[in-house]
């Protein structure tokens, strides 16, 4: 009976895989219909599975849902650890602490929507721009001076991003004190407490949330890229337990009491629909694959593959870095803004640094540099390990998930020993195949050089 | 990387660093803010101050000796041994068998009937230690065999996965019900703690009483610990400047294979090193749980990654690097812990690390590397 469970979940992975493998080969189809046909396809039977009822109940009932939306998440949150440790080579253990950061801000933002006070989305949303603006206005001066030392330019990033911050807190302030009487109270919501203005401000917080973690990331990034590989991993480290620190003192340390610190944050609206998960995890797929197609994508590529040949091609290694480092934890940050109204409810307990494994575990597992395989893993990995835990749990009690702990390093040295490129290798499908020369160019090129020579 | 470009090229004069001002700024600004903070609570109250430094002292001589570890691997696999810390953990975890389950620490008074209360006692504790030590060496060792060997040659970030899939291994196999359970568990120590105060001279704190207002206590834990990470120190010093071991391990973090030629068995010295570092994480641990008399098996974590940020701030690679910025580590900790907040002592420690590795990246004691031909 047990072993039907585990069965049950890996029929359902090879149906996810068999339905994500039909969504990239639509997406990677030349003809502009059958993209667009794919994608709304891939949708809607989706949404049909979870909302249209056969026989009394819908095929992906609530608690298959819930993994759906987890396995989204996880899947934006490893594709941006993929980035940053995959295509660019730089060990990051930083992931879920910008993945906390997300879901906490986008949280906050609509938490304090639905309670009348539009302070959040007004402080952040100004204080992302600003932010952007200083960032970009300062990148511009430092760009006119040769060889600045890094600790300056991070000074001077760092006293810029303050005085936004503190621009954006009086004038998001005092807009939102303007807006009082338009949003009501939680028990009489006002005109903009109606249902589609809340899906529009849930849209901005969650983009609002990305932002805010990669301008984070950016600010951490600078001086800490610069440390390389094994130094950067535990500079990483130590950012996921200080950020879980202060989530943990988020009443006392940090002035936020509706994060309620340790006890953890409820009454987050649950407005994360199949639509929102499904646009964003695309988005972010599309977002990645494009980049890693362009010329940006080539850089990161060489960067990972060698720094001094790319620097001889006069690439420029540490702004490379940053941007992979900008992009990776931008996709955490909205990975964590949708899990957020997923999940209705936030703990510190959820962002720990052990929790933190898992992404680069997936990512490990679904090879490095493989954007199918990190889906791929993500999806599989999510619904593999519920089904274990049903079958630990009746064997194991409350034990299962300690066992299933003890299971992960285990299968991590194994692949590390025995398979270090991944389960998947470096297979891509369909829409994420990156044909980076084309070979009949090559072919071309070759046959031209043997005729002149 | 940065070492290619950070070398003047004998041809092109490199232009200057441009805006540097700026940084030197900022880090003289964060410098006064320590220094004022630091002396401005001296000023207003030295006793509490005192306080502070003895319980950072305390802390620091037990990091010294986890860092040893670190220094030591780094300087010659250049892995962060990340199961350094659980080994440090399973330390602990023995003596608390051995002292709680088998008595061992009672051992010289139901052998030698006759022997005196102090003796017993510092025999007994001293074979607890030493049994902790025994069962730490022989897990690093085969740690080290099943795990670390076969990625010797594989990429340095594969190694390190490996060493956190291991550490993970062990914290969550003790987590487990039939091992050391996930629980907290109170620690018994094998020896009574005695503590003394010091105001108008040293007095002995009887049991029940309060110590005095304004004044700095300490225990015989707190010199225990000293004394022992001294020796540990001394042991060190001498056994790698002075012993063929020594000479072999130093002549292996140099040149590996200039060491396997010079007819150096490369594999034995380095499970040598990983043993020694071990041992003192061992004892480290049992001395870790007789301070704070509470034991857990994600003990091991945090001052495993502050201990490694000290082998950093001291210079990796570097022995008495390790001890000095293992006590730095230990004030800026309790310095943090009394007068800022307590839980952004985790804070302070990452911090210290990135702005050391900026400023000085081979640590106060650390020698530049050198340019290989």
């Amino acid at each position: 009976m047990e072993i039907g469970f585990l069965l049950i979940s890996i029929i359902k992975i090879v149906a996810i895989i068999a339905y994500l493998y039909g969504l990239f080969w639509a997406m990677g189809h030349s003809s502009k219909w059958v993209k667009i046909g794919g994608v709304v396809l891939g949708f809607a039977i989706i949404q049909a599975a979870l909302s249209v009822p056969i026989g009394g109940s819908t095929i992906l009932n609530n608690f298959d849902s819930g993994l759906l939306f987890q396995a989204c998440t996880m899947a934006m949150v490893a594709l941006g650890l993929n980035l940053i440790y995959g295509f660019n080579g730089q060990f990051s253990l930083g992931q879920w602490g910008f993945y906390g950061i997300g879901a906490y801000t986008a949280a906050d933002i609509t938490f304090r929507w639905v309670n009348g006070d539009a302070s959040g989305l007004f402080v952040v949303g100004i204080g992302v721009i600003l932010g952007g603006i200083v960032i970009w206005l300062v990148g511009g001066f430092l760009r006119k001076y040769r060889r600045v030392p890094v600790l300056s330019s991070f000074t001077l990033y760092l006293v810029g991003s303050i005085i936004a911050g503190a621009v954006a807190l009086f004038i998001g302030k005092s807009i939102a004190q303007g807006l009082v009487g338009m949003l009501g109270t939680a028990a009489s919501p006002g005109p903009l407490n109606s249902p589609i203005a809340m899906q529009i401000v849930f849209f901005l917080a969650i983009v609002f949330a990305g932002i805010f973690a990669a301008e984070i990331s950016f600010l951490f990034g600078l001086p800490v890229l610069s440390l390389g590989s094994d130094y950067f991993g535990i500079a990483t480290l130590g950012f996921t337990i200080v950020v879980n620190v202060l989530m943990v003192n988020s009443d006392t340390i940090l002035p936020f009491p509706e994060m309620k610190g340790g006890r953890g944050m409820i009454g987050i609206p649950k407005l994360t629909t199949w639509f929102w998960a499904f646009l964003f995890l695309l988005a972010v797929i599309v977002i990645m694959r494009n980049i890693i197609r362009s010329s940006h994508g080539r850089a990161i590529l060489s960067v990972r593959e060698d720094e001094t040949a790319a620097r001889a091609m006069g690439i420029d290694i540490a702004s490379t870095k940053l941007f992979a480092f900008v992009l990776g934890s931008l996709f955490a940050g909205l990975g964590g803004a949708v899990y957020a109204h997923y999940i209705g409810f936030l703990s510190p307990g959820t962002f720990t640094f052990l929790v933190g494994f898992n992404p680069m575990i997936i990512v490990v597992f679904g090879g490095l540099g493989s954007m199918t395989g990190t889906v791929a893993a993500s999806f599989g990995w999510i619904f593999f390990l519920e089904g274990l835990l049903r079958v630990l749990l009746s064997q194991m009690g409350t034990e299962a998930p300690t066992w299933r702990f003890v299971l992960y390093p285990i299968a991590l040295l194994l692949l590390m020993l025995l398979r270090p490129q991944g389960l998947l290798g470096n297979i891509e499908w369909g829409f994420l195949k990156v044909a980076l020369v084309k070979r009949t160019e090559l072919a071309q090129e070759a046959s031209e050089t043997a005729a002149s020579g | 990387m940065q070492k290619v470009s950070s070398q003047p090229s004998p041809v092109i004069h490199e232009p200057k660093a441009s805006l540097a001002w700026i940084g030197q700024l900022f880090l003289v600004a964060v410098a006064l803010l320590a220094l004022y903070l630091v002396v401005s609570n001296l000023i207003k109250n030295p006793i509490l101050f005192t306080q502070f430094v003895v319980s950072g002292l305390q802390l620091g001589f037990v990091y010294a000796m986890i860092a040893l570890g670190y220094t030591m691997v780094y300087g010659i696999v250049k892995l962060i041994n990340f199961a350094h810390g659980d080994v440090f953990m399973v330390g602990a975890f023995v003596s608390f068998y051995a002292v709680s389950r088998f008595n061992l620490h009672k051992w010289p008074e139901t052998a030698f009937p006759g022997i005196s209360e102090g003796l017993a006692v510092v025999i007994g504790s001293i074979t607890v230690m030493l049994l902790s030590m025994i069962v730490c060496v022989m897990m690093a060792v085969t740690i080290e065999r099943v795990a670390y060997k076969p990625l010797r040659d594989a990429p340095r970030i594969a190694a390190l996965i490996t060493a956190i899939g291991v550490s993970f291994f062990l914290e969550f196999f003790g987590a487990l019900n039939f091992v050391f359970s996930p629980r907290f568990i109170p620690y018994d120590r094998p020896f009574e703690v005695v503590a003394w105060y010091i105001k108008d001279g040293i007095h002995r704190i009887t049991e029940g009483q309060a110590p005095p207002d304004n004044s700095v206590t300490f225990s015989n834990i707190f010199i225990i610990i000293v004394l022992a990470s001294i020796l540990v120190q001394f042991f060190l010093q001498f056994l790698v400047r002075s012993t063929k071991i020594g000479i072999a391990m130093r002549a292996t973090s140099f040149d590996k294979p200039a060491a396997r030629l010079m007819g150096i068995e490369v594999d034995r010295v380095i499970s040598f090193t990983f043993a020694v570092g071990a041992a003192f994480a061992g004892l480290g641990g049992v001395l870790y749980a007789i301070a704070y008399s509470s034991i857990y098996t994600q003990l091991g974590i945090l001052p495993g990654l502050k201990a490694f940020v000290a082998a950093v701030l001291g210079g990796i690679g570097s022995i008495p690097g390790a001890f000095v910025g293992a006590l730095i580590m230990g004030q800026a900790e309790a310095l943090t812990m009394g007068y800022i907040s307590t839980p952004m002592r985790d804070a302070v420690a990452f911090t210290i690390l990135i702005i050391v590795l900026l400023v000085r990246p081979t640590g106060i004691f650390g020698e530049p590397e050198k340019e290989k031909a």
